[in-house]
Formats: structure tokens, C-alpha cells, sequence
């Protein structure tokens, strides 16, 4: 039976259904979760879409954070269930703790929609086990709250401990620091990145197929579990 | 005081600031003479508002009608004109909708709202037919791009087009932005969008069943957008402390518009709804009335139970209020427990203000009293209809005299070029275009800078959806019949060059003051030229809008009519983009004439226009567009990519830029007509093989070989060559140094 990976539908949620779609090209049945469910319904990881989840009015992912499933998600996670947050997801994860620092608005104060070049950073966690270490994979970017921040002592920490995933290359987006597209936490179980590897599954509907990795990752780890 | 029934016929004298509210005294007494007395403050706001250019079409409908009557045989139509939007089947049980409206005045007042609550507006159009929307186009016009004010208006405009738009989940797929002094004082703003719904399953705005339950959902009542009811409430009303100045321009909250769309698409799949409108302009008086007109013709309402945003606003403004995100249903009582159950699941405010009655009345009552009794047909449908005076414009013949043969041609070819790409309106548009989302939903096959933006409909099969918006204010100023048409076959041309057949057309008529007899000339002319093409070309006007006193001052804006055209791909694999490759052979399409009239060449070069526009062949048009759609098909094009705009020299650029390849190019005759004439019925196509020249050999379309795509610089034989590096900087450099 191949593995059932959640996707998360916030209101406000956009990408959900994209979510569901790579998460069965990769293999994997995806099982819709709704914001306010009180149960995970037993999936094997899960997968915090992009979008606007409450319309994000008062600070991305802010309100997300405290939804009846997230409270599950969060425990889950500290138990090591694997969790994917993308876009919204990542920023849900940082205001949850459960990855460190914080997404703030784009240097460029604009919404910015453009396909990135991306270095993977680390390929041992459970969402990038299919890249080989150092891979440059194109994978578009869309969003306003897109600019990676925390104080110096974090970031060395985090570059210390080998926590950033995946980072921008040939051109920073948003001005993130260090570049920084993705982390992970200290487990490697749970990862976030601002780009969008969902829309990067087919040349047909995006610029490469470079994303498709992230999800037979997860399927590679849970299989091999 | 509640200005009831029972006071207007008790105070028959009574005056009423009518005139404010923009009703002509004939339009007054023909309320009367509906009526059989005076109307209250509510019934007049409710007609005048109906009764506005807006929503009534009074000066536009006489000329309208020219859609329906030359409509062409299409058995694909399941919804033409008249409902909110149409609905074309395209196979597999799947059918599309897509409309275009404008949102030009609030733009100017408020960019960012104004550029909003157009995508939001337009996009519940499309929600109301049952259908999902999945995507958005927005052709943006603005003055000159080195304008003070259209630094403050373009950039608020872009950001709300995306604002909204991104936050919805709606992929904005393409659009148009053209710089002319004539929109300084009023931008175009218009938005197109697309939805997908099972063949079946289309909605209607209509109240019948008797007893049936008339529901508000969505957004509250607040006190936007009202705009000139709130002369007709401090005139009949005392004060009431309220703010002394409110938002004439509405403002959006994509949030709760998403939510509205998750939770009406899911009462749409369990077939809840009896009918269903939108609450756009005119708000709450518009939706009753055309609900009630389309159904048994009745429907009792009670104002008081409306949720309001403002306690304090007044009957009146509660029926004109524009604010956004509101939805009105009719459902069946034994439906009413799950419908509601729906609305609470996805945290939307539904509250049932009315039910269906079959009076033939539209009755409201607010307070206990009666302050609405009138038959809601002649409020929604039997307005004024004026056949406005015409006259041609009197510099017309003057202008139409003063050809561009007599600008000096260029003898740098080279400088003009470079001059050409990085001029405001043939400049790479990704500056405007970055700030949308274009992959959400991930079936974004194409979008801008595209000839067509394409959308995958059925993931199986590959059937898609392609669409285009154009429009020329310079070729239409200069001849609107003709220019009309250019408009129209560009979109079908560039709906055809990403291998998508045309098949049906929406417009969004952009126009001066209707009062003025030159602008209705035309109009008029404008309407004629789209309907006789659309006729020859078996593509009907599906639906659309008209925005009427564009002008600055009493100049009108130039007549700018934009063309939506949409074509179905069977399977979107099979799509063709402008990119070329190394070493493929290029070929141009059509024949080319000496043919600057309204040129982009003239215009940017010498600030000319003058002349008359490129000759039209329809005929051509559709040979052009089905050889297009043929080699896409069979997988005979490398590339194909449509001329317009600059001609072919800007095709080749953008076409090399896209593949990041050069090209040695022989023009054919004289190497500056050839790069930089606009003659109609023309694109480029790259191809490996001869396969593609023997099909246009056999169905008769002019062929020229214009050489290879290779190496790092486009060649121009014999002229002069640029290095690629060098024309994309000249290309991108301009709207970031302009707008960052």
C-alpha cells in the first residue's frame, strides 16, 4: 500500500489541491485534511500547502498556527512524523516553532512570481533523500511574505547545525539572509521553503520537473520505514 | 422618517433630488406613470440606479442587439448573451464561461481598490454560472509611461489586479499594457475571467418556485460604493451622526471571496440553489429585481433582516450598497438545513432575507412599513432605451488624409529597432506580470508573455482552454469599423499561434461620453465591425460590458474596444510557443504590405497617427488560424508566434529572446516595411521539416523563408546585427526603470 500523505485546507488554502496532485505523481495517496479536524486520520506525513490561510491579514500563518489540526500536526511532528510546509506551510511552521526564524515581507516590498534556482543543501532529510547532494533544481517562487529572517546568533547556529535545505542561487528573491530558500529541523523530519516544488512536477505546467523529488523523497523514507 | 408607500401616495407633491442621482425629469415621470404616484426615496434609488448607463445599457442597446441578430450558427453555445456570462461546451461534458468587464473609473480614484474589486467583481460574474474560475487576463491601459500619475496609478493598479487575484488562487494568465497620453485622466482597467462547469450544471439568476427562500450570503452590507444614494438619504432623512464621507470605491477582501467561491461551488455540486446572482453594481436592488423578473416575476423582502456592516445606514443605501463579497440564492425550504450547514463550514454569514411570491410585485418592507411595491421587470429590464445621435468625427477625414508616408524613414535600422523593444509598449512586461501568481491550481500550460494564455481542463486528456485580450485605440481612433476588427483578429490570431481553434468572443467596449454624437459614431461603428466579423468568422459575441464616458475633461479617451477571444486545444501537449530553437527554419506567414497607419513604428518614432489601420482579411484570418492550429496538431511547428504591434521585427525578438537563440534573417523587399509594418493576417512559424509548406502550399497561404534561428545575435542580412545580450537588456531595462 503505497503511503497516504495529508494535505492541509485552511480556509484561505490555494495550492492544496496542487499539493494533492504531486503528492500522487510521486506515488503517494493524498488524504485531504480540514483545518478544523480533530484527527489525522492516520497519514503517514503531512503536507502544509500554500495559499493565505485566514487571508494572512494579521501576519502570515499567524492564525494557522493555532487551527484544531495543527495542534495534532505540531505533536506528530515532535514525534517525528514527517511535515512538509510550502510557502503558507513554511510560515505556519516558523510562527508553530517548529523551524526557526521567520518570514517577513520581500526586499522589494512586491509580490514576486518568478522560477528560482535553487541549491539543495542538505539531501539526507525525509523530503530531499532524492537529490543528490548539491543539486541546482529550478522551482518557482510566488509570494509577498517570502524574505527569510533571524538574528546572526540563529542563523550561524542554524548554518552550524546544517539546517538550511535548500538555498537561492544565481539571485536572491526577496532578500532572504543567507539566501536561505528552506530549512529543516534538527531531526530532518520536518522541512519548510518558500518555493513551490508542487508547480515544478511537469515541464507542461511548470519550468522543470526538479520538484517532483521533494515528494518521492518522503515516499523513499516511508517506504524504507 | 421612513419615506413608506402609504407617505409617497399621502405626499404626491413631494420633491425628490432626482436629478443628483443622475435621473433625467423623463425618467422621472416614467416612474411615476409605472408607478401610478410618486416613487419613495428607495424605489428611486433602486430605478436610478438600474436605470444607469451601467446597468440599464440605455444609449449602448439599440446597437447591441447587432450581436444577437448576426449571431453565427455554433451549436457549442449553451449560454449566449443576456445571462451574467456565456457558456461555450468544449467537449467531454466540460464547458467554459469567460466575460470581460471594466473597472476604469474606480481605478483612477483608488488604483489598488478600484484594480480589486474589478477581479472580484467580474470573478462572482463567472461564479454565478456555476462554474470554478480558473484564471484571469488584464488588459491595462494607462497615460504616458513617464507620466507623475501614472506612477501613482499603474503600480497600485498591478498590485491590486494581483492582490486580489493571487489571494483568490486564480492564475492570471495574460493581459495587454499600453501606454497612450489619450488614458492620462481615466486608465482602462479591465479583467477577464475564465471558469470551467460540468455541461449541466449551469446556474441561473432566477427566483421561481413560489415559497422558495431568497437568501444573503457572503460579506455584510456596509456603506461602500454607494455613491449617490446618500444625496437621496440626507435629503429625505435628519442626520444620523454617520461619517460625513464614505468610499465611493468598494473595497475588497479576497479572503471572504474565496471562501464564497469553496462554499458556493460545493452548494453547486449538491445542487442546492434554485437560482443564483452575484451582487455587483446596484448591489441588493439589482439582484432582487433581476431574480425576481427572471422567475414567477414576485419576490417579499425584508430590508431589516440584511446584516450591516453600519448600523446606521439607511434603507436606501442598503439597497445601492456595492460592498463586494456578497452572494443572493433562492432555495427550496427542504434544502434550506444543508445549504446553511454548507455556509457554516466554511464560515460564510448566510441569512434569508425574502421568499418567492408570485404577485408579479418586488415588495420590501424595512421597519414594518412598506417602502418598495414595484414590478421588478420594469426596474431590471424595462428601462430608457435612446438611440443617441451620431455624427463622424470632423477631423476624421483630415486625420484619415494625413498618411505616415511623409514621416522620414530610418536609415539606422539598427537604432530604430533597439529604440522600438525598449519602448514602453513593445518592452518585456514581466515587471507587471512577475507580481501574479501564474502556476496556481497547476494546470497553467501558457501564460504571458504568450501569444495566449492556455489552461488544461482535463488532466486525462490534455483538453484545454486558450485566451487572448487585444485591443488598439490608435487603430480604432482612426477607423472603428476596421480597427474593431484588427482587435478581434489579433486575439483570434494569437489564440490560433498557441495551436487553440477560436470559437467564441466576449468584448469589453471602452468608449467617451455616449452623449457626445462623434463618440457615439464611434461606437456604433465599432459595434457594427465586431459583429459583421464575428459573423464571417463563426465566432459570437458571447457577452461583455460597456464602459461609457472614458475622457479626461471633454476629450474622450480613443474608442478602445478590447476583444476577448477563446479557442479549445484538444490536447494541450500538442501547444505551440514562440520560443525557437537552434537551428530550426523560420517562416513568415501572410503577406506583408507598406502599411504604418496607427504603427507602432509611427507612433513611438515620430508621436504620429494619422493614415488608415492595416487592411483586414477575414478570410485570411481563418486560413492563417486553422494552418496554425493544423501544424500544432500534426506537430509540425517549432514555433509559431503572431505579428502585430511593431511587426515582425518585435516577433523575432521576442521569439529569439524566449528560446535564448539567435537568428540570420533575409528580410523579403525592403528590410524597413518588412521588420516594422503591421499588416494584419501575418505570424512566424519555425520549423524542422518542409511538411508545414507543403500544408499552406496546398491551402493556398503565402510563404516566405526568412532564415535560421542559430548562434547568439539576431542578423538582419545585408542591414545590421545585435548581440541577444544587448536586446534583452534594452528589452527588460525599461518598466523596472520607470516603475521601480
Amino acid at each position: 500500500m503505497s503511503p497516504r500523505i495529508g494535505v492541509v485546507t485552511f480556509p484561505g488554502s490555494l495550492d492544496d489541491t496542487d499539493a494533492q496532485r504531486a503528492v500522487r505523481a510521486a506515488g503517494c495517496e493524498p488524504v485531504p485534511l480540514w483545518h478544523g479536524d480533530a484527527d489525522l486520520r492516520g497519514v503517514d506525513a503531512v503536507v502544509l500547502p500554500g495559499g493565505f490561510s485566514y487571508g494572512d491579514y494579521l501576519r502570515a500563518g499567524a492564525i494557522a498556527r493555532f487551527a484544531p489540526v495543527m495542534r495534532l500536526v505540531i505533536d506528530a511532528a515532535r514525534g517525528g512524523l514527517p511535515v512538509l510546509g510550502i510557502c503558507n506551510g513554511f510560515q505556519v511552521l516558523c510562527e508553530a516553532h517548529l523551524l526557526p526564524g521567520a518570514l517577513i515581507r520581500n526586499a522589494g516590498r512586491r509580490f514576486v512570481c518568478s522560477d528560482r534556482w535553487l541549491r539543495v543543501e542538505r539531501a539526507d532529510t525525509a523530503w530531499t533523500m532524492s537529490y543528490a547532494p548539491g543539486a541546482e533544481i529550478l522551482i518557482p517562487i510566488k509570494n509577498i511574505d517570502g524574505g527569510y529572517v533571524a538574528d546572526p546568533r540563529s542563523l550561524d547556529a542554524i548554518e552550524a547545525e546544517g539546517r538550511v535545505v535548500f538555498r537561492y542561487i544565481r539571485g536572491n528573491p526577496n532578500g532572504s539572509a543567507r539566501d536561505i530558500a528552506g530549512v529543516t529541523n534538527e531531526t530532518g523530519t520536518v522541512v519548510g521553503l518558500m518555493p513551490h516544488p508542487e508547480h515544478a512536477i511537469d515541464p507542461l505546467t511548470g519550468p522543470s520537473s526538479d520538484g517532483l523529488g521533494i515528494f518521492t523523497s518522503v515516499l523513499h523514507k516511508l517506504v524504507a520505514a | 422618517m421612513i419615506d413608506s408607500v402609504s407617505r409617497a401616495i399621502d405626499t404626491p407633491d413631494e420633491p425628490l433630488p432626482y436629478a443628483d442621482l443622475g435621473v433625467s425629469k423623463e425618467e422621472y415621470e416614467r416612474i411615476g406613470e409605472i408607478l401610478g404616484r410618486r416613487p419613495t426615496s428607495s424605489e428611486l434609488a433602486m430605478y436610478s440606479v438600474m436605470w444607469s448607463e451601467h446597468c440599464s445599457y440605455k444609449s449602448s442597446k439599440v446597437h447591441l442587439r447587432q450581436f444577437a441578430q448576426k449571431a453565427p450558427k455554433n451549436e457549442r453555445m449553451l449560454v449566449g448573451m443576456g445571462e451574467n456570462a456565456g457558456v461555450v461546451e468544449v467537449g467531454n461534458g466540460v464547458a467554459v464561461t469567460f466575460k470581460i468587464e471594466s473597472h476604469n473609473h474606480p481605478s483612477y480614484v483608488e488604483p489598488y481598490q478600484g484594480a480589486a474589486t474589478g477581479v472580484g467583481g467580474i470573478v462572482r460574474d463567472i461564479l454565478t454560472m456555476g462554474a470554478r474560475p480558473i484564471a484571469v487576463l488584464d488588459p491595462l491601459r494607462f497615460g504616458p509611461a513617464d507620466a507623475p500619475d501614472t506612477a501613482r496609478v499603474l503600480p497600485g493598479v498591478v498590485a491590486g489586479v494581483g492582490g486580489y487575484g493571487n489571494c483568490l488562487g486564480l492564475p492570471t494568465i495574460g493581459g495587454e499594457l499600453v501606454f497612450d497620453p489619450c488614458y492620462a485622466g481615466n486608465p482602462l482597467v479591465n479583467v477577464l475571467c475564465v471558469g470551467v462547469l460540468p455541461t449541466d450544471g449551469v446556474k441561473y439568476a432566477k427566483a421561481s418556485g413560489v415559497g422558495n427562500i431568497v437568501l444573503l450570503f457572503g460579506a455584510r452590507t456596509g456603506g461602500d460604493g454607494i455613491g449617490g444614494a446618500s444625496v437621496l438619504a440626507s435629503a429625505t432623512f435628519e442626520d444620523t451622526g454617520k461619517p460625513a464621507k464614505r468610499p465611493s470605491v468598494q473595497v475588497g477582501d479576497p479572503f471572504t471571496e474565496k471562501v464564497l467561491i469553496e462554499c458556493c461551488l460545493e452548494i453547486f455540486k449538491e445542487d442546492l440553489v434554485v437560482g443564483i446572482q452575484d451582487l455587483g453594481a446596484a448591489g441588493i436592488s439589482c439582484a432582487t429585481t433581476e431574480l425576481a423578473s427572471a422567475g414567477e416575476g414576485g419576490m417579499r423582502v425584508n430590508l431589516d433582516t440584511v446584516p450591516l456592516r453600519d448600523e446606521t445606514l439607511a434603507p436606501e443605501e442598503i439597497l445601492m450598497s456595492e460592498s463586494q463579497e456578497r452572494m443572493c440564492a433562492v432555495v427550496e425550504p427542504a434544502k434550506l438545513d444543508r445549504f446553511l450547514e454548507i455556509c457554516a463550514k466554511w464560515g460564510v454569514t448566510a441569512t434569508a432575507i425574502g421568499e418567492v411570491t408570485d404577485t408579479g410585485r418586488l415588495e420590501i418592507s424595512w421597519r414594518g412599513e412598506s417602502i418598495v411595491d414595484v414590478p421588478p421587470r420594469t426596474v431590471a429590464h424595462d428601462g430608457p432605451v435612446y438611440d443617441r445621435p451620431m455624427r463622424r468625427p470632423t477631423d476624421l477625414t483630415t486625420l484619415n488624409a494625413d498618411y505616415p508616408d511623409r514621416l522620414p524613414r530610418p536609415t539606422d535600422l539598427r537604432e530604430t529597432l533597439l529604440r522600438m523593444v525598449s519602448g514602453p509598449n513593445l518592452a518585456a512586461k514581466s515587471w507587471v506580470t512577475d507580481q501574479y501568481d501564474r502556476y496556481v491550481q497547476g494546470n497553467t500550460v501558457l501564460a504571458q508573455p504568450a501569444d495566449s494564455g492556455l489552461i488544461r481542463l482535463d488532466e486525462e486528456t490534455g483538453l484545454g482552454v486558450a485566451v487572448a485580450a487585444d485591443g488598439n485605440g490608435r487603430y480604432c481612433r482612426l477607423d472603428p469599423y476596421f480597427g474593431t476588427q484588427l482587435a478581434l483578429v489579433e486575439a483570434y490570431r494569437n489564440v490560433a499561434a498557441t495551436g487553440a481553434m477560436p470559437v467564441a468572443v466576449t468584448d469589453c467596449l471602452n468608449f467617451g461620453s455616449p452623449e457626445d454624437p462623434e463618440v457615439m459614431w464611434q461606437f456604433a461603428e465599432s459595434v457594427r465591425g465586431l459583429a459583421d466579423a464575428c459573423l464571417q468568422l463563426g465566432t459570437p459575441v458571447t457577452g461583455g460590458n460597456v464602459s461609457f464616458y472614458n475622457q479626461t475633461g471633454s476629450t474622450p479617451i480613443n474608442p478602445t474596444p478590447v476583444i476577448g477571444v477563446l479557442g479549445i486545444i484538444a490536447d494541450v501537449a500538442t501547444r505551440t510557443t514562440a520560443a525557437f530553437a537552434d537551428g530550426a527554419r523560420i517562416l513568415l506567414l501572410g503577406e506583408t504590405r507598406d502599411e504604418f497607419g496607427g504603427s507602432e513604428w509611427a507612433w513611438t518614432m515620430h508621436g504620429h497617427l494619422g493614415g488608415r489601420p492595416p487592411r483586414v482579411d477575414l478570410e485570411r484570418e481563418r486560413l492563417l488560424a486553422e494552418l496554425l492550429v493544423a501544424g500544432a496538431e500534426q506537430g509540425l511547428l517549432q514555433a509559431a508566434h503572431d505579428l502585430s504591434d511593431g511587426g515582425l521585427a518585435q516577433a523575432l525578438v521576442e521569439s529569439c529572446l524566449a528560446g535564448n537563440v539567435g537568428a540570420r534573417i533575409t528580410p523579403p523587399g525592403d528590410p524597413f516595411v518588412a521588420l516594422f509594418s503591421e499588416s494584419a493576417g501575418r505570424a512566424v512559424v519555425a520549423v524542422t521539416d518542409d511538411r508545414f509548406e507543403r500544408l499552406c502550399a496546398e491551402r493556398g497561404l503565402p510563404v516566405t523563408e526568412l532564415g535560421l534561428a542559430t548562434g547568439t545575435t539576431l542578423e538582419i542580412d545585408g542591414a545590421f546585427d545585435v548581440p541577444l545580450d544587448e536586446l534583452r537588456a534594452a528589452h527588460e531595462a525599461t518598466l523596472p526603470a520607470l516603475f521601480d
